[in-house]
């Protein structure tokens, strides 16, 4: 029973007429929502430049405002202030629709991530599945980026970013098997209330594969060849100024933070936590998760694309199917959770192990 | 230490081996005939004991009555260096033979060369200007340029 | 049925983020497999050589600065030992221990920018660059503190050196020379063993030894592919027979083994500097007595140092007039690209940036 099920009993209570029973709830859900998002992707944008700096020895933005916390404003109105360049043999229609098609369905995954016990908009039954699908879409609208920009640079951007997009939901999907199997369901709020041990314990190998395969699908370090400043020299938004580059450049701190409900949804437990109220404790572990992809993107320098569709083909796929083998034999067993714990840390050791022996892609002995 | 090799002694070899490509010798150079150089670059490459497989510099320099190319060679084996020098006197369309068959280093550097003073090398794959752009009237360096 | 493709020119143009100056590179292009490079260079020359014909040779200096403006001062040293060898002219002892003291500490900053920027064309986002840069900046301090120029530093004379040095700069070296250990071992720590580092630079771009040699590559490049040439060995200028260190090279000719002896390098430099300290006389003058406006007898000669990219050579011819007649500029790295295209053949675009990155080219050198 969401919160805003309830809201709709109480209008229909009241007595309001049809329309409205149906139509408040829905808007009040809708812009709350995207109010949210916008506010948790500026703090996003502070915490980011702030954090990247402290990874680099500096301090990170502090003039504008105490501690630079105006700074995301700041390159907001730049953006927004900049001439709106297109390239003169630029397919003008495609090129007006992509960063739209980019930037629609990130706003759509929010839809059933639920930030606090109850506070989702719509409890889909079908929670994980709709937001595999509808951020496969995002690939389309990068794609319509790179080749209406009539730019050889953004071309090879959009070729390798379809491969990479493409390949990577694979293995993202099949770990989530695992979850829906433990839980029993695919709705994102009966996930959340299943875990009384939180999933990133329970089955670490599935954690791992959807971090990794997250990482791909957001274009960050270390995969974020598609916007590979030392190559191509801003990949597939090269063409791209003012309002539209916004898009994008939201529409990716925006993914960011739809991923890391998503992770924080599935196997860290959503909002459960003692003491605080639950929508802190969301918040917190969504902030944890983004430190940990900006400290990735700190530290590690970035796969070549050859190397990174055999990562995604020969390392991450395998893995997924054992790990989903795994799960389903356990759940079938019906083992204790502890002793799953237990178990699924040891295979998970083990098959990371004998699998890097057999796919090596550093340390001297290139094959891969 | 690159000693520099005896000029005197090799200048005899090289006068026994090719005749006529000797001009003359000095203290540190050895000056040699235009039209003998790729045969005096091949045996001073190819020779046990002189094993010049190194090439250091390849310039100009522009004397009015006459351009000098300098070439400085280096054997990494026997740790020795030598400076060859040749003479072009035809100022209106100078071509000297090209050594990028030997050293591959002098690609660039003959290039460099045909776009300053306007030596043209006899032999190089890609005889085109380097530095400045194609439609570039004039060969700079050349004393009488400016 | 084949899929028809056809390969394309790509303009890695003369403004990139990734070419280290002006330098335009055409490159052909069969999807993401280089065949095909040419580079065009000039974009940087301004002449230098017909510009020094008309000057003195003490007013040549300052344009020896600007042709490797990242090492001036092995740049000021080739040339002042060029006119010094046709002038004749001694060197005062002290003087000598001072221009070596100046290369060595040129050469730790040199070559940690070089390292710091081949792995921000890696992809590891500035990381390194500024964790380098935090020893870069004291040692432009060191040099403030000495010229008051942090850049271009004019410092050398034909003779020996400008100025002597304050009383608190030989105790800020040696506190400089007693943290250098525990950083270098901190970015081993962080880089050497890194998988993705190994993945992408062991194995790529190899220059074999034959075709090094035959290409007249100098510097680390060539001591990379196992030529054991280092100048201040085999053909000791200055007094760097007095000194005790070795010569690192690498096995393969390949992109790590370019990274690799720079970073030993850095560390024989320190021991240099430990040494030079220690042996330098207290007191003595620090520049020959060289008139203004010098007259050397006729004559040539060829001055050449082991410069941090390579044998940087000044080849100067005088007439016994107050400006030289001739002098040419041997460019190291012009010669070191000669191979680029056999080096980078059959590898993709994305290995091409770091192969050139790993030559370490300077455009102020190649295009005078």
């Amino acid at each position: 029973m969401t919160l805003l099920d309830q809201f709709q009993l109480l209008l229909k209570d009241a007595n309001w007429p049809d329309w409205a029973v149906y139509l408040t709830p829905a808007v009040a859900g809708i812009l709350l929502i995207i109010v949210f998002i916008l506010t948790i992707v500026i703090v996003f944008i502070w915490w980011e430049r702030r954090l990247l700096g402290r990874f680099q020895i500096r301090t990170g933005p502090n003039r504008c405002g105490p501690e630079g916390i105006f700074q995301p404003i700041a390159t907001a109105i730049k953006i927004l202030l900049k001439e709106d360049i297109v390239p003169e043999k630029a397919d003008k229609l495609i090129h007006f629709m992509a960063p739209v098609i980019v930037f629609v369905p990130i706003l759509l995954i929010f839809a059933v991530i639920p930030i606090s016990a109850g506070a989702i908009l719509v409890d889909l039954n079908v929670g994980i599945i709709y937001v595999i699908a509808i951020s496969s879409i995002s690939v389309i609208g990068i794609f319509m980026a790179a080749w209406a920009s009539n730019n050889k640079y953004s071309l090879i951007a959009g070729m390798r970013a379809i491969a990479q997009m493409v390949s990577y939901e694979l293995p993202l999907v099949l770990s989530l098997v695992g979850v829906a199997l433990v839980a029993g369901s695919f709705s994102m709020i009966k996930i959340v209330e299943a875990q009384a041990i939180p999933y990133i314990l329970l089955q670490p190998l599935g954690f791992m594969i959807f971090f990794l395969g997250c990482l791909a699908e957001m274009n960050r370090c270390p995969f974020d060849l598609l916007e590979a400043d030392s190559e191509i020299v801003a990949g597939y938004h090269i063409e791209y100024s003012g309002m539209k580059f916004a898009m994008f450049y939201l529409g990716e701190y925006g993914i960011a933070l739809a991923y890391a409900g998503v992770i924080a949804t599935l196997f860290l437990g959503g909002w459960q936590g003692p003491l605080l109220p639950p929508i802190v404790w969301f918040l917190i572990k969504v902030f944890m998760i983004f430190s940990v992809i900006i400290w990735m993107r700190a530290t590690l320098p970035r796969l070549r694309v050859d190397q990174l569709m055999s990562f995604a083909w020969k390392f991450l796929l395998p893995m997924a199917v054992i790990n989903m083998l795994i799960i389903a034999i356990e759940v079938l067993v019906g083992t204790v959770q502890w002793l799953m714990v237990i178990l699924n840390f040891g295979f998970a050791a083990l098959l990371v192990l004998l699998w890097s022996r057999l796919f090596t892609l550093g340390g001297g002995r290139v094959e891969v | 230490m690159t000693v520099a090799i005896n000029c005197e002694e090799t200048g005899k070899k090289l006068q026994d081996a090719i005749a006529g490509s000797v001009i003359s010798t000095g203290k540190t150079d050895i000056l040699v005939d235009a039209n003998k150089l790729q045969q005096v670059a091949g045996f001073l490459k190819n020779t046990a004991g002189l094993d010049f497989d190194y090439l250091t510099f390849v310039t100009a320099v522009d004397y009015l009555e006459y351009m000098e190319i300098v070439y400085r060679l280096v054997s990494l084996k026997n740790n020795r260096s030598l400076i060859l020098k040749t003479r072009c006197y035809n100022r209106e369309d100078p071509v000297i033979p090209s050594v990028v068959s030997l050293w591959r280093a002098a690609y660039y550097q003959e290039r460099e060369i045909f776009d300053l003073f306007g030596i043209k090398f006899d032999g190089h794959p890609d005889m085109r200007r380097l530095l400045l752009w194609e439609g570039f009237v004039g060969h700079p360096l050349r004393r009488d340029y400016l | 049925m084949a899929i028809r493709t056809e390969p394309f020119y790509l303009n890695i143009g003369p403004q990139h983020p990734s070419t280290h100056g002006v330098f335009r590179l055409r490159v052909m292009l069969d999807g993401e497999v280089v065949v095909g490079l040419e580079p065009i260079i000039g974009y940087l020359h301004r002449g230098i050589e017909k510009l020094a014909e008309t000057r003195t040779y003490t007013q040549n200096i300052p344009f020896t600065d600007r042709l490797d403006y990242l090492s001036s001062m092995t740049n000021n040293l080739a040339y002042c030992m060029a006119v010094e060898k046709v002038g004749a002219i001694k060197v005062p002892e002290r003087a000598e221990y001072l221009r070596i003291i100046f290369s060595e500490i040129m050469r730790i900053s040199s070559h940690m920018m070089a390292v710091g920027f081949f792995l921000n064309d890696l992809g590891a986002m500035m990381t390194p660059v500024l964790y380098m840069w935090r020893e870069r900046e004291k040692i432009m301090d060191l040099f403030e503190m000495v010229c008051g120029q942090r850049l271009l530093y004019n410092y050398m004379r034909i003779g020996g050196v400008s100025q002597d040095l304050p009383e608190a700069f030989l105790p800020a070296v040696k506190k400089f020379l007693a943290d250098m250990p525990r950083y270098i071992d901190e970015y081993d720590q962080l880089l050497a063993q890194n998988e993705i580092l190994l993945a992408r630079s062991k194995g790529v771009g190899i220059l074999p030894r034959d075709m090094a040699i035959a290409i007249g590559a100098s510097g680390p490049v060539l001591r990379a592919s196992g030529v054991k040439w280092d100048i201040r060995k085999m053909d000791p200028y200055s007094i760097y027979d007095r000194f005790d260190f070795e010569v690192p090279t690498g096995d393969c000719g390949d992109c790590y083994d370019r990274y690799w002896v720079r970073m030993l390098e850095i560390r024989q430099s320190v021991r240099i500097l430990e040494q030079a300290i220690a042996q330098i006389p207290q007191k003595g003058p620090v520049c020959a007595d060289v008139p203004q406006f010098f007259r050397p007898p006729r004559g040539e000669a060829y001055g050449y140092v082991e410069a941090p990219k390579g044998n940087i050579g000044f080849y100067v011819v005088s007439d016994g007039s107050i400006a030289p007649y001739r002098v040419h500029i041997y460019p190291p790295t012009l010669i070191n690209i000669t191979a680029l295209q056999d080096m980078v053949m059959g590898w993709k675009v994305a290995d091409l940036i770091i192969i050139f990155g790993s030559i370490d080219v300077v455009l102020g050198e190649i295009d005078r």
